[in-house]
């Protein structure tokens, strides 16, 4: 068995962003079938639009509309097309160039293979089915050869009905979580119902949970230490807020504990006393329950509190 | 517009460097454990102590691990408590040099410690750095970082700047000229050959000023210029064969006043490689500048490490007298978006 444990890490967050006057009108925009481009100070019609000048930064406002058709200005053969991708079959990635636009928008372009692509190829929008007011709304460009082009911009007034005042972009990252040697060393141990600190080599300092590295001196941690299993309350807060997916009833105590030999005091969940009954020197234990590989909560001892100068200095 | 920094009030140098090894799955060791043995090997060059460094600047990124606030554990490897100064750029190690850099130039540290770390191996690191894209026109349609690179070497190619053959020839000889295939389509035209591997690693650099910077090593990497700067973000409202904000960085830091011997040129992508030559001015007639003799990021490329490598390969080359004034260069974002240039002497 390796030293070192992994486990899957999924970090998930559904960003919900505003949007300014431009990026408002333009998703509405497409969300109506309609591609809005905005006037940058040096004449330049910029799509995707910016609130802001490109070059000189300026607040933009004065829009217009652009054609669905267009050319493409650069691409790239995508062969295996990857999770949240806007085709899932191999396609080209596309700088489009839209009659009526100076600058270019990237997107898919669905094309049967490479061959069928090129610098200078005519294309055009093809629009999502379901539409929302997103850039996803175009659902990829597809290949438009001859398509005539499209009449110079026009100005737009960017006013419609019902306009989209914001996004809700998910955004999913899955990683194999490794906590490196150190920290697995604890984890292996406290799974056996062990807590192993690890001594500093300088200054002989016992730190639960180990981290790997001595924050005063700045050298790896290595001597094993088991400590505990019994410790004291050094400080505490009281919980009075349910955090979500947790099925423990509030309010409860969350505490710092320095366990018995160690130099640091770790934190945990205080039970089997009434909240409002712990204090500091309380002299508590871990309980454990069947399987788990980690103390469920600490519970008193029912010893004498420990004297405040016996945990001073870990506070 | 400011004049740029020049003949700067104090001087201040490159004095030391290292880094870790570059591996593709660095499982066994966390952020803390990769990073302190390149932070004691950097100081030992010096024979400084932890506790004598000024400043302490680190660069990193908590999306690469998914892991969050990561540099707060990291910072344990440096030894920071009782709290020492310190600050953290998310980004690429170089910009904490820069960071640290003008902290010397203002007097309030002779010495700083700069170290960067990438830890890509937990996530896949394509999918990560689309979530550093415009949320609103970008992100969503999760173009990945060999693609956006790849649209560049595309509009590279039909301007007549480059061709596969070139591309190649610029992955077969950052690696040594070991594989001289250009390997299986990526995204295309980019092939294997073209693309950076994805590794872990860490590197770190001691600045030092003046007197100090000639007591703690024999032939200092002085910092002549040093500059960044940004281009639009939206790839299409770009020039994706030009680099202007590369060629503006390098006229701040005065990279044009006289030669260079040597570049280290930060470029994940092949491509990139031949615009930053271009902006640089490096492939002048007669020529003989020698172009990332390190291997450049197309041999390792620790993400928020590489571009604080480039700086401490060209200052560890001025320190063994194999270059007398180099060019260094980071980037940062899709398709060279923002732009780190520096110039390095060594006193003859």
């Amino acid at each position: 068995m390796s030293e070192v444990l992994t486990a899957p890490l999924v970090v998930e967050f559904p960003f919900t962003r505003s949007l300014g006057p431009v990026q408002r009108a333009f998703l509405t925009g497409l969300r109506e079938r309609t591609v809005l481009g905005v006037r940058a100070r040096d004449g330049r019609i910029v799509v995707p639009p910016a609130e802001y000048d490109p070059v000189t930064a300026d607040e933009l406002s004065d829009l217009v509309e652009v054609a669905p058709v267009g050319t493409v200005t650069t691409w790239a053969w995508n062969p295996a097309p990857r999770r949240g991708q806007p085709l899932a079959t191999p396609f080209a990635w596309v700088l489009v160039r839209l009659d009526g636009a100076d600058t270019a928008l990237l997107h898919a372009l669905d094309a049967p293979g490479p061959d069928a692509v090129r610098t200078g190829l005519r294309v055009r929008i093809r629009w999502a089915a379901a539409r929302t007011g997103a850039i996803t709304d175009i659902a990829c460009f597809e290949p438009a050869d001859g398509e005539p082009a499209g009449g110079p911009p026009a100005a737009h007034p960017g006013r419609f009905a019902d306009p989209v005042t914001g996004i809700t972009a998910p955004a999913r990252l899955d990683y194999t979580y490794a906590p490196g040697r150190t920290q697995s060393r604890f984890l292996r141990g406290l799974a056996e119902r062990r807590t192993l600190g690890e001594r500093c080599p300088a200054c002989r300092k016992v730190y639960v949970p180990p981290r790997g590295a001595c924050p005063t001196c700045g050298v790896a941690t290595g001597e094993q230490v088991e400590v505990g299993p019994r410790g004291t309350v050094t400080t505490f807060c009281i919980v009075n807020i349910k955090a979500r997916n947790l099925d423990i009833d509030v309010p409860y105590v969350y505490a710092h504990i320095a366990l018995d030999g160690a130099d640091l005091a770790l934190h945990a969940r205080i039970g089997g006393i009434p909240y409002d009954r712990v204090r500091m020197g309380l002299r508590v234990e871990p309980v454990w329950t069947d399987g788990a590989r980690y103390p469920d909560h600490y519970r008193p001892t029912g010893e004498p509190d420990a004297d405040y100068d016996s945990y001073k200095e870990l506070i | 517009m400011s004049e740029p920094v020049r003949g700067p009030v104090r001087e201040v140098a490159i004095v030391a460097f290292a880094q870790s090894g570059h591996v593709a799955d660095s499982t066994d060791t966390s952020e803390v454990e990769m990073v302190m043995p390149v932070l004691h090997d950097v100081l030992a060059r010096t024979g400084l102590k932890a506790r004598d460094i000024g400043f302490t600047c680190s660069g990193s990124c908590d999306y690469l691990a998914g892991r969050a606030f990561s540099f707060t554990m990291a910072l344990d490897g440096v030894g920071a408590w009782p709290p020492i100064s310190e600050s953290h750029v998310e980004m690429d190690g170089a910009w904490a040099l820069y960071e640290a850099w003008v902290a010397l130039l203002t007097g309030e540290a002779d010495t700083a410690l700069v170290y960067a770390y990438g830890k890509s191996s937990p996530g896949d690191l394509r999918e990560v750095l689309t979530r550093q894209l415009d949320p609103y026109y970008l992100a969503p349609l999760w173009p990945d970082s060999v693609a956006l690179a790849a649209l560049q070497a595309q509009a590279l190619c039909d301007a007549g700047l480059t061709d596969a053959r070139e591309l190649a020839a610029i992955g077969a000889r950052s690696r040594g000229g070991a594989d001289t295939g250009p390997g299986r389509q990526v995204v295309g035209p980019l092939r294997t050959g073209d693309c950076p591997p994805v590794v872990d690693g860490a590197a770190a650099v001691v600045l030092a000023a003046g007197d100090t910077a000639r007591r703690l090593t024999e032939r200092p990497a002085w910092i002549r210029g040093l500059d960044h700067r940004i281009e639009a973000h939206s790839p299409g409202a770009r020039d994706l064969t030009d680099s202007p904000s590369t060629r503006l960085a390098a006229e701040r830091a005065g990279a044009f006043d006289a030669p260079v011997d040597t570049a280290e040129l930060h470029a994940p992508f092949s491509s990139q490689e031949v615009v930053l030559r271009r902006a640089l001015r490096l492939d002048a007639p007669g020529g003989t500048v020698r172009i990332n003799p390190s291997g450049g990021a197309l041999a390792a490329n620790p993400v928020m490490a590489a571009g604080l490598i480039r700086l401490g390969e060209a200052a560890a080359a001025i320190h063994r007298g194999a270059s007398d004034r180099a060019l260094a260069h980071a980037t940062s974002g899709p398709c060279l978006q923002q732009n780190l240039v520096a110039v390095l002497e060594g006193e003859r």
